[in-house]
């Protein structure tokens, strides 16, 4: 069997993979990082998104071994020092989520979005979240998530030069 | 005392989620997060063939396979899986088919379960599946109800194709179509839905010997535990029940499950821990449908729009197999084809058929999207007919505010509602004239984008439901809500609800309820739910019933906590209990400063030194509250489309929704409730089906065949409330969780019509998809 070094949310891990398994279940079955959870079988959903060297993939249709050397971001990493991430404040006050199974998805492939357009009008958003889907919240709050991280993660990086 | 922020009530307030902080920080404790020691992974082999007679498995060759601990096939549980219940028998001649939880003899739908397999991880037990050998002989697939229906049709069941035949009359009916000046005639057809929760459904089963705890994505964790006692034989109270995080549901989940039942089986019989998680294409066989109706619908009326009576037949589809409450789906719709209007007469009937695919059962409004969808799309076909306004011919039918409580022709008595001003705020939202003006001008002009205007007014009955009217219906349980008031020694609170949230934010509204009720602060509630262990009495949540009844029963389980703590209040300050007045958390003598907290009494009531005599030193309270009768949330909606004539595109241009959803408890979680059950309707107006070929099989396995609406496909929503409080409870809250999803289907078709009316279009069948648009614009114009 294989064996990868992948680094998930801060922690390096050498494990050994059966080549064929899919990297959603080394994070949720292998590591206990069942943040990440799935949602389909054919890509479709979005709701496994995590980042992989800083740009989001759906980690069910990424290998495990694809993921060597690499470093991957889940949603349990997202905070900092127990601070939410602005996202995870945005999503949380304009209450983008009900059941949440998609959140982590959808936190995730915006932390992408933002990184590409750091203030994407709400067509750029409803564009760039195609790939995730929500069952519960029609989207409007989670548009409305995005445009206030976005908001603030701009204002933080302005005040921070 | 002046009014400081923590003395504003907390009912009615935005207050962010309290269970926000899990879900948005990857804590969530979903089913398959569940991992135990020595825990096994079982997958499932199910029927590529729509009807068949099994006539051989064989698994031992799976058995061989590397990391497999046991597979079976249908025979091996043959003498104790018994039949999966349904809880409704809507007539005393209903067909209920036995419905073993796997396969024995015959298969009756693509997805049933035939045999399984019990492996150390998922990937060995999907493998060994190959390994199982299963021989068929084809029987002929039954698809279309119509032909189902008829003799000599091939049958699903020896006893017949046809389920029940339900009928509901009142007033002449005869009478209000003779003669009518005009009469609609038109039939619709609901197509079949999946339900599409994004957690794909899950189950874990331990045990120590003894005992069993299942834990499963359900939304119905109390109702459960009784169904799979009594389908197992394992006593209930050896059986713990819990619903962990869900997530979602929309009706999907309010079932009692082969694979529960199975998994429950497998693991007595191997005495280890085992999970089954269904991937998406399994969910999208074998997780019950949704509507899957053809509906005859008429109405007599006046030539000034005022209407004598409606008429409505349904052909409804059960599917392969009658499952919880699968018959009694479109009854719910029974009551509601005659909407928010006044009529003299009403007539229905419903005809439940059984054909070779999956079971339908509820999915989001149940009964009552289909009922308000044929009811809207035909008033609109009546004001047409009669060249009047959508709006004016609704307002001429309408139950006028002041005739509340107004008792229907379907025998409903709705306490409360006021359609006027719902409708009038959202015509105000909306810009109504300005976009009939554009209309007009587009119209004119021949272009090839025309502008539609779609109108949906909705009422439903929700709070399921008045026992007793549930009894009168054949239901096999009761429609009342538990829940249990804790106090503890320093005060802090909790709360313990049968109803069982998988979404819908009972965390965060429960704590205002109490935090008002008991006067303590909303961050010193806590909310437990979800385990038959710590919550023994439930029924649970779907028909947007947790807060109109289950929330009610936290009323009335705070004013028990609150008389015992007044009792001991008047002891403390010596007093008379009578002169005892609460406060907002302060018990006070009548007219004086001298008072004691909630949390003095809690603590006083704990160290138990100083009670008065006969008093037992708690102050918890338990409450089971039944309901006298339905809430009835009602609104408008209004929709603004653009359909390309030339491709058959539609597009949302604005969507308007002013619903009345009674008190407001939390006006964030009510806003995204409306925000969701919209694009689901939406969802089924222009995007979703699920399609069976001839010989049976579902095409629509996967997220891609099946479209849910992305947020590139849906606009943003306006919504906006007017609050008519419910009448018949305490906090006069009425439900939200459907609203949506029944007013926004006929609003968007409503508006796709309206748009193509020029062209000869007097109906689009769902989904609108751009090819069926265009094929109506053709049909149209060539007529
Ligand atoms: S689980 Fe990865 S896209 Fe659906
Ligand atoms: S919040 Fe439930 S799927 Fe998005």
């Amino acid at each position: 069997m294989p064996q990868i070094t992948v680094t998930v949310d801060g922690i390096t891990h050498e494990v050994e993979v059966e080549p064929r398994l899919l990297l959603v279940h080394l994070l949720r079955d292998r590591l206990g990082k069942t943040g990440t959870p799935i949602g389909c079988d054919t890509s479709n959903c979005g709701a496994c998104t995590v980042l992989m060297d800083g740009k989001s993939v759906k980690s069910c249709s990424v290998l495990a071994v694809q993921a060597d050397q690499s470093d991957i971001l889940t949603i349990e990493g997202l905070s900092t020092d127990g601070t939410w991430h602005p996202l995870q404040k945005a999503f949380h006050e304009e209450h983008a989520l009900q059941c949440g199974y998609c959140t982590p998805g959808m936190i995730m492939a915006s932390l992408d979005l933002l990184r590409e357009n750091p203030a994407p009008d709400d067509d750029a958003i409803r564009k760039g979240l195609e790939g995730n889907l929500c069952r519960c919240t029609g989207y409007c709050n989670i548009v409305r998530a995005v445009r206030r991280a976005a908001a603030e993660m701009s204002g933080r990086e302005v005040s921070a030069t | 005392m002046t009014e400081t922020l923590e003395t504003v009530p907390e009912v009615g307030r935005a207050r962010r989620r309290k269970e926000d902080t899990r879900l948005v920080t990857g804590r969530t404790r979903w089913t398959d997060n569940i991992q135990l020691p020595g825990m096994l992974y079982v997958a499932f082999l199910r029927s590529p063939m729509a009807h068949a007679r099994i006539t051989r498995v064989d698994v031992s060759a799976a058995r061989r396979r590397p990391g497999v601990v046991a597979a079976f096939s249908g025979r091996d549980f043959a003498d104790e899986q018994g039949s999966l219940p349904c809880a409704w028998p809507v007539t005393e001649d209903m067909v209920q088919p036995d419905h073993p939880p796997m396969a024995v003899d015959t298969v009756r739908y693509v997805g049933e379960a035939v045999a399984c397999v019990v492996a150390t991880d998922r990937y060995r037990a999907a493998d060994a599946l190959e390994a199982i050998e299963v021989e068929y002989e084809p029987l002929p697939p039954v698809l279309d109800m119509n032909e189902a229906l008829k003799p000599g049709s091939p049958k699903v069941h020896e006893a017949g194709n046809k389920a029940f035949t339900w009928k509901f009359s009142n007033g002449d009916v005869e009478a209000a179509f003779r003669d009518a000046p005009v009469v609609i005639d038109r039939r619709y057809r609901q197509q079949r839905l999946i339900p599409s929760a994004m957690e794909p459904r899950a189950v874990v089963v331990d045990t120590d010997g003894e005992t069993f705890t299942l834990y499963s994505a359900t939304q119905i964790p109390h109702i459960l535990r009784v169904m799979l006692a009594l389908t197992t034989g394992i006593p209930e109270h050896r059986l713990r029940v819990i619903a962990p995080d869900v997530g979602g549901g929309f009706g999907s989940k309010l079932q009692v499950t082969a694979e529960e039942v199975l998994c429950l089986l497998i693991c007595r019989r191997l005495g280890k821990p085992v999970k089954w998680t269904e991937s998406r294409t399994e969910g999208n066989l074998t997780v019950h449908h949704g509507r899957d109706q053809l509906q005859h619908i008429e109405i007599a009326a006046e030539r000034d729009g005022r209407i004598r009576g409606i008429r409505v037949n349904l052909l409804a589809d059960m599917g392969a197999y009658l499952m919880l409450v699968t018959p009694g789906v479109p009854l719910l719709g029974a009551f509601m084809y005659n909407g928010i209007y006044k009529m003299d007469a009403y007539d229905f009937t419903c005809t439940g058929v059984f054909t070779t695919k999956m079971p339908t059962d509820a999915y989001r409004g149940a009964g009552r999207p289909e009922a308000t969808y044929a009811l809207e799309r035909a008033m609109d076909e009546l004001a047409h007919e009669l060249g009047l306004d959508p709006i004016e011919l609704r307002r001429r039918n309408w139950i006028k505010h002041e005739e509340f409580p107004y008792t229907t022709i379907a025998g409903l008595t709705y306490d409360s509602g006021n359609y006027e001003a719902a409708t009038e705020k959202a015509l105000a939202l909306f810009g109504y004239d300005k976009l009939r003006a554009e209309q007009a001008d587009r119209r004119e002009r021949k272009d090839p984008v025309q502008l539609g205007i779609g109108v949906s007014t909705y009422t439903e009955m929700c709070g399921l439901a008045p026992s007793r009217v549930l009894g009168s219906l054949s239901y096999g349980a009761g429609g009342w809500e538990h829940a249990d008031v804790r106090v503890l020694p320093t005060g802090k609170v909790e709360v313990v609800t049968g109803s069982s949230p998988h979404g819908q934010g009972h965390e965060t509204a429960w704590s205002q309820i109490v935090a008002d009720q008991l006067g303590v602060p909303f961050e010193d509630v806590t909310v437990i739910h979800g385990d038959t262990a710590s919550s023994h009495k439930g029924m649970d949540t779907y028909g947007s019933r947790s807060l109109a009844v289950g929330g009610i029963a936290i009323v009335r389980a705070c004013e028990k906590v609150r008389e015992k703590a007044r009792q001991i209040a008047a002891h403390l300050l010596e007093a008379s209990p009578d002169d005892i007045e609460f406060d907002r958390g302060v018990f006070r003598v009548r007219g004086t400063q001298s008072g004691k907290t909630i949390q003095e009494i809690a603590l006083a009531t704990f160290a138990a030194h100083n009670l008065p005599d006969g008093v037992e030193p708690r102050l918890d309270a338990s409450a089971t509250f039944d309901p006298e009768n339905f809430s009835f949330p009602h609104g408008t909606h209004l929709c603004a489309v653009e359909v390309d004539t030339e491709t058959g595109a539609v597009k949302i241009r604005s969507y308007v929704a002013v619903d009345d959803v009674g008190t407001v408890v939390n006006p964030l979680i009510v806003e995204g409730q409306v925000h969701g059950g919209i694009a689901q309707g939406i969802g089924q107006a222009l995007f979703e089906e699920a399609v069976y070929d001839p010989e049976g099989n579902l095409l629509t396995t996967t997220m891609a065949d099946y479209l849910l609406p992305s947020a590139a496909d849906l606009p943003d929503f306006v919504t906006d409330r007017t609050e008519t409080p419910a009448t018949s409870n305490p906090l006069g809250v009425k439900g939200v969780g459907e609203a949506g999803t029944i007013a926004s289907t006929p609003a968007v078709v409503n508006a796709i019509v309206d748009a193509l009316r020029p062209y000869g279009v007097h109906d689009v069948p769902m989904p609108c998809t751009p090819e069926r648009v265009w094929r109506a614009v053709q049909e149209g114009a060539a007529s």
